[in-house]
């Protein structure tokens, strides 16, 4: 790297004729969302008595948690591990974290059936339940992420602050506040940074215990005691695609050069995990014996064929090749069957595996669910693209900087 | 990336994977639940003759929708299997007798309340109670109606109100707590005609259960369902036909929560895990940090000669 990379706001127009549909779908989504609050969740969804959770918990909230682990992935690697070439990516990852685990807890807030009671576990407590100590770490991380991502607004604004008319009163103490933060809670970082990773793993191994206790109910493809193991790893294995994933996405609509000497550095350590999450499913199926219900043909072996060859295998074989690495089409291939290998995992899990006594038909998400997944999905990239036009977040060449 | 810094990288996931494995195998026993108070219900399949007056008699009791008494009269009801809903806290299903066509089976479901409840110990704030005397009831102040008890459940019985934007409740048998908490026996019950359903001391109903069996050995089968199911259940079940027939599941005798309990435990006893995980990534934190720094410096004093 020859020239300076640092992060800054990017400089671009909002509206492209792809961001219309983002927003479009968007607003569909946001009916549905209007229709399930006005008239129940039996109004728009398609779950009943035998299949209590769907499209929601399986991929807003389990995928979502997942696919946000970016934020401690990275975290753990530049300012725990300190490993080299972690600087660039670990705000943007930060940022999709944040916004991850914002829209996580939106949508657990869509999905409880009671929504206004969303803050009964921080008084009702009960340790046997995996799902309380999700929800409690899901909450704390989130203010935890948070707070990691004050400073990027400190460094926006400090010595910068200047509110029009009446409102520049404010400046000074506004000023004070930033400087304030930066001399204390600034300097105490590292504890939230830590603390931010501790939580991630607790509740990141937690959500793959939710569907233990099943047992019977859950396709023995899926279900075993290390659930939980499985899901941490997993999620440290998705953190860099996801990146990578978002990385090359972004420069490719903000129209800059992809960073390819940072990301290739970084997706060399993919293969090495996605190696031991693979390593520990295979030995664990070993050990249960539970392959034998790979050479039954139904739905539920080529739901796990599709997820360990095309989520796990493909990508994990393909990012050994140079020429993977170097070109960013290539790369971005790698990294979205990686990302797409977690969504699929956790929709088996949460979705397909379930199989519960006494249903009549297999639960298929209905229209006004995928609406609202889509929807949140696209009001998430919407924020994302105004976060990072207003904010330092995303790393550009000193080169092509234009004054501002 | 450095072969060096892969090396560092290899052996600190090794650690953090050993530790997490660790956790997990953490074993914790099941507490026993023993008490010469808990009550139940023993079921004589064998006798039930699918009136549905249990079905009628609950509802009443809970104030829901009844209906009128002539309509359970009315036996194509059972064309269709039916499971316990929002409703109805518990229904009666009958099955075709391969022997004799004029004597079905009727089986009534509803909770089995369990000695060691999944729903108990799913619920994310507690909200169900397993109670001295067996029953397991459910505290509407409390659900966030995250519905991840019908999840838990092995006998899929906490039912949802899908319907409702606000307060929508779970619903399932309740034991009749008020009722027995007054000295009243179970709406159902005390409206079975022909004594299939008895209430009791649960020992006492497994003694008697077994008695019943022994007396005629041609009658049933050699089993009472709900003795020793998920480490047992209040409600005890004996029939004439193997239970797979009568769609009950067929479960081992662990409790359902077991598993889980144990792996919780492991990650959480006394949160010394977690608190160990945050010293070490510190520790991690700081050397790291430090060796980084002199490497760098080390670097500089070599570019400065
Ligand atoms: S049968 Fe289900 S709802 Fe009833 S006590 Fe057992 S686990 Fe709970
Ligand atoms: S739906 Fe209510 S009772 Fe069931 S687990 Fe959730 S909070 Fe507990
Ligand atoms: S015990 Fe009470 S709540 Fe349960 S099925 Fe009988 S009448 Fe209904």
């Amino acid at each position: 790297m020859s020239e300076l990379v640092i992060p800054k706001p990017v400089k671009h127009k909002f509206f492209t004729p792809g961001m219309v549909i983002v927003t479009l779908l968007a607003l569909n989504g946001l009916y549905f969302l209007a229709k399930r609050f006005l008239f129940g969740m039996g109004a728009v969804t398609n779950l009943n008595n035998f299949y209590p959770w769907g499209l929601w918990i399986g991929v807003d909230v389990a995928a979502g948690v997942a696919l946000a682990a970016g934020g401690f992935v990275t975290a753990a690697m530049g300012h725990i591990f300190h490993l080299p070439n972690m600087k660039p990516v670990i705000r943007p990852a930060l940022l999709t974290a944040m916004l991850g685990y914002t829209f996580v807890g939106i949508g657990v807030m869509v999905d409880i059936g009671r929504w206004y009671y969303i803050w009964h576990p921080m008084i009702y407590w009960n340790g046997t339940s995996p799902l309380f100590e999700v929800g409690i770490c899901v909450m704390t991380y989130l203010t935890v992420l948070y707070i990691e991502f004050f400073p990027i607004v400190t460094e926006r604004f400090r010595g910068k602050v200047n509110l029009p008319n009446i409102l520049s009163i404010f400046n000074k103490p506004i000023e004070f506040l930033f400087k304030l933060f930066d001399n204390t809670l600034g300097k105490a970082m590292f504890i939230f940074i830590i603390a931010g990773v501790v939580l991630s793993t607790l509740h990141q191994s937690s959500l793959g215990t939710l569907m233990v206790i099943a047992g019977y109910k859950m396709h023995p493809l899926w279900l075993t005691p290390i659930m939980p193991l499985l899901f941490f790893i997993s999620a440290i294995c998705v953190g860099i695609p996801m990146v990578l994933f978002e990385s090359l996405i972004a420069s490719r609509s903000f129209g800059v050069k992809p960073e390819m000497e940072v990301l290739k550095n970084i997706a060399a350590y993919v293969p090495l995990l996605l190696g031991i999450y693979l390593g520990f499913k295979l030995g664990d199926m070993a050990i249960r014996k539970s392959f034998v219900y790979l050479f039954e043909f139904n739905k539920y072996s080529i739901a796990w064929l599709i997820e360990i060859i095309f989520g796990v295998i493909i990508p994990l074989v393909m990012l050994n090749f140079k020429k993977v690495l170097n070109s960013p089409l290539w790369l971005f291939i790698a990294a979205t069957l990686v990302v797409a290998g977690v969504l699929i995992n956790r929709i088996n899990t949460f979705i397909i595996a379930y199989h519960p006594l006494y249903a009549k038909v297999a639960y298929v998400p209905s229209f006004g669910e995928i609406s609202v997944t889509v929807g949140f999905i696209c009001l998430m990239v919407i924020l994302y693209r105004i976060i990072v036009m207003i904010f330092p977040v995303i790393s550009l060449p000193v080169k092509n900087e234009e004054k501002y | 990336m450095s072969d060096n810094a892969r090396r560092d990288f290899l052996k600190q996931v090794g650690i953090t994977t050993a530790a997490t494995v660790g956790l997990s195998s953490i074993t914790a026993k099941a507490d026993e639940y023993k008490s010469g108070e808990v009550q139940g219900v023993l079921v004589d399949i064998g006798v039930c003759v699918g009136c549905r007056n249990c079905e009628r008699a609950c509802q009443v009791a809970h104030n829901l929708p009844a209906g009128d008494p002539e309509e359970y009269h009315n036996r194509d009801v059972y064309k269709e299997f039916r499971r316990p809903s929002t409703h109805s806290l518990t229904v009666v299903n009958e099955f075709e007798n391969p022997k004799n066509k004029l004597i079905p089976y009727d089986v009534k479901y509803q909770c089995m309340h369990c000695n060691h409840p999944a729903c108990v110990s799913a619920c994310i704030v507690g909200a169900f109670t397993k109670n001295r005397n067996g029953a397991v009831t459910w505290d509407t102040n409390k659900c966030i109606g995250c519905r991840y008890c019908m999840v838990a459940c092995p006998f899929q019985i906490p039912t949802f109100e899908y319907d409702k934007a606000i307060q929508p409740k779970i619903m399932k048998c309740d034991f009749c707590f008020e009722r027995t908490k007054e000295g009243l026996l179970p709406a159902c019950v005390a409206n079975c005609p022909v004594e299939a359903l008895t209430y009791g001391n649960r020992d006492e109903l497994l003694v008697l259960a077994k008695k019943r069996i022994a007396r005629y050995p041609d009658k049933y089968i050699q089993k009472v369902f709900g003795e020793d199911e998920v480490g047992g259940t209040s409600w005890l079940y004996i029939a004439p036909v193997d239970f797979e027939k009568l769609m009950f599941p067929t479960l081992g005798d662990k409790p359902a929560p077991g598993v889980t309990e144990a792996i919780q435990h492991g990650i959480f006893s006394y949160f010394i895990p977690p608190l160990a995980l945050f010293g070490w990534l510190g520790g991690v934190m700081w050397l790291s940090k430090r060796k980084k720094e002199l490497t760098e410096s080390e670097t500089k004093k070599e570019e400065d000669k």
